[in-house]
């Protein structure tokens, strides 16, 4: 102890002279805007670049609680991206059919099933009863005809393909208002059957073949097909071969028209023949 | 050396006056700055205790930074020079030692001591200054210019004031 105070006093001159030296720097540092911000900054890097060291090594001592938050913020992540979400955006477009008076909605909707190759073909399209989808409701692609929709969940409706045997559709021939009806002949993907057309009535082949609207699923002049052929059938009528204009084998995006007159008439319709 | 106390109130309070008021707006070509308060340090007696050289330069540094507004920095420097004066003083020993009863002034010692006592302290006084200012490496060499210009000009004036304030013959050389 003594020996320290000894020392302590032999360089009593020196040790007095750091202590006011290092006194004055801290005066300086704390009140001189500039200097401290200079020796902040200094103090900063040098001090940065042991914290950097050191955590190069604790940093693998939390390895396993990183990756597991890792692996649930992925899961969130996920859940959040644009693909994991189906659009239940519906866009609406009102035609005014002055012809007959009805109001059409068309609303559009992705197909995410389809099949051509069974004798009833069905489609699925990623709109339902949520989004005001309904049994009964014409489907077409562009304008061209496609099918009816049939059963409806709450964010799904399957649609009868125009390529099913049980679907008939009322159709006419475009120049001269003929009409008949149309069906699925069975065979391949673009060939129906349009019967009914009387033998007095001029057919070309060509001839474009339209909804005529009397059914009240679709609107008038929805194109079917264009005439490939036809042969005299049964004395009065034609049986007349159709080319689907429909390419059933790429359809993707699909409209859903609403009828919004149908069951008013509908339900005259079935007072009148009751009658 | 008591009967001198007045005296040296005196002269510091004049020194800083002098310093702030007048030398410190003194800048020609925009670097050159000269610092004369430092003279207190330089005329202090021999026996000054060092304790009482450390703590009186710190105050006055401290007052002249009072008045610039820049805390720490001339009480750093004048400090410095104040740890630096003892071992100075032992160098630049006559060969007998300094007599008794005597200052470290011209007039005692001489043109050429004097020269080398003060030159060596302000020296290192505005190197200190000049660099805990700029409170960095970078334009290194354009400090020291600054440094060596104001040191030049310094003790210029701090030389023709020992010229302007003692007379010549007050002891025998």
């Amino acid at each position: 102890m003594r020996n320290l105070i000894n020392f302590l006093l032999r360089i009593h001159f020196l040790l007095l002279f750091v202590l006011i030296e290092v006194f004055s720097i801290i005066l300086l540092i704390n009140n001189n805007n500039f200097h401290k911000a200079s020796f902040v900054n200094f103090s900063r890097q040098v001090s940065g670049r042991f914290y950097l060291r050191i955590a190069d090594f604790t940093k693998y001592l939390s390895l396993a609680d990183e990756n597991e938050r890792l692996v649930e913020e992925n899961a969130r992540l996920l859940n959040i991206i644009e693909s994991s979400y189906k659009s239940d955006e519906i866009f609406f477009r009102t035609v005014n059919d002055t012809l007959l008076n009805q109001r059409y909605q068309y609303t559009s909707a992705s197909v995410v099933n389809n099949s051509v190759n069974k004798k009833h073909n069905f489609l699925t399209i990623n709109k339902g009863s949520l989004q005001g989808i309904q049994p009964e409701m014409a489907v077409v692609s562009n304008g061209k005809i496609v099918g009816v929709v049939k059963g409806v969940s709450k964010n799904y409706a399957t649609v009868i393909s125009l390529l099913n045997l049980d679907l008939k559709v009322s159709a006419k021939i475009k120049k001269n208002g003929y009409f008949g009806s149309l069906s699925w002949t069975g065979n391949g993907f673009a060939e129906a059957n349009l019967t009914e057309i009387p033998l007095h009535a001029e057919v070309m082949p060509g001839d474009t073949i339209i909804t005529s609207g009397y059914s009240s699923i679709y609107p008038e002049g929805i194109l079917i097909g264009f005439i490939s052929d036809y042969e005299e059938k049964g004395g009065s009528f034609y049986n007349i071969k159709v080319d689907l204009a429909t390419d059933f084998k790429k359809i993707n995006h699909v409209q859903v028209i609403s009828n919004l007159m149908q069951t008013e008439k509908l339900g005259l319709e079935k007072e009148t023949t009751n009658d | 050396m008591i009967k001198r106390l007045p005296r040296y109130i005196i002269n510091f309070i004049l020194l800083v006056f002098l310093q702030v008021f007048i030398f410190n707006n003194i800048q020609f070509s925009g670097f050159i700055n000269p610092y004369i308060y430092i003279i207190f340090i330089l005329l202090l007696p021999f026996e000054t205790p060092k304790w009482m050289l450390l703590m009186l330069a710190f105050l006055l540094g401290l007052t002249v930074d009072l008045f610039t507004n820049t805390i720490g920095m001339h009480s750093s420097a004048t400090v410095f020079m104040a740890f630096l004066r003892p071992y100075l003083l032992k160098v630049l020993a006559p060969r007998d030692g300094y007599e008794a009863e005597t200052l470290p002034q011209l007039n005692y010692y001489g043109f050429s001591w004097f020269l080398r006592y003060a030159a060596v302290l302000v020296i290192a006084h505005h190197l200190f200054l000049f660099y805990i200012e700029v409170f960095s490496f970078s334009n290194f060499f354009f400090t020291l210019l600054r440094v060596i210009l104001s040191s030049i000009f310094s003790i210029f004036l701090i030389v023709i004031s020992q010229y302007f304030f003692y007379s010549k013959d007050k002891r025998k050389r």
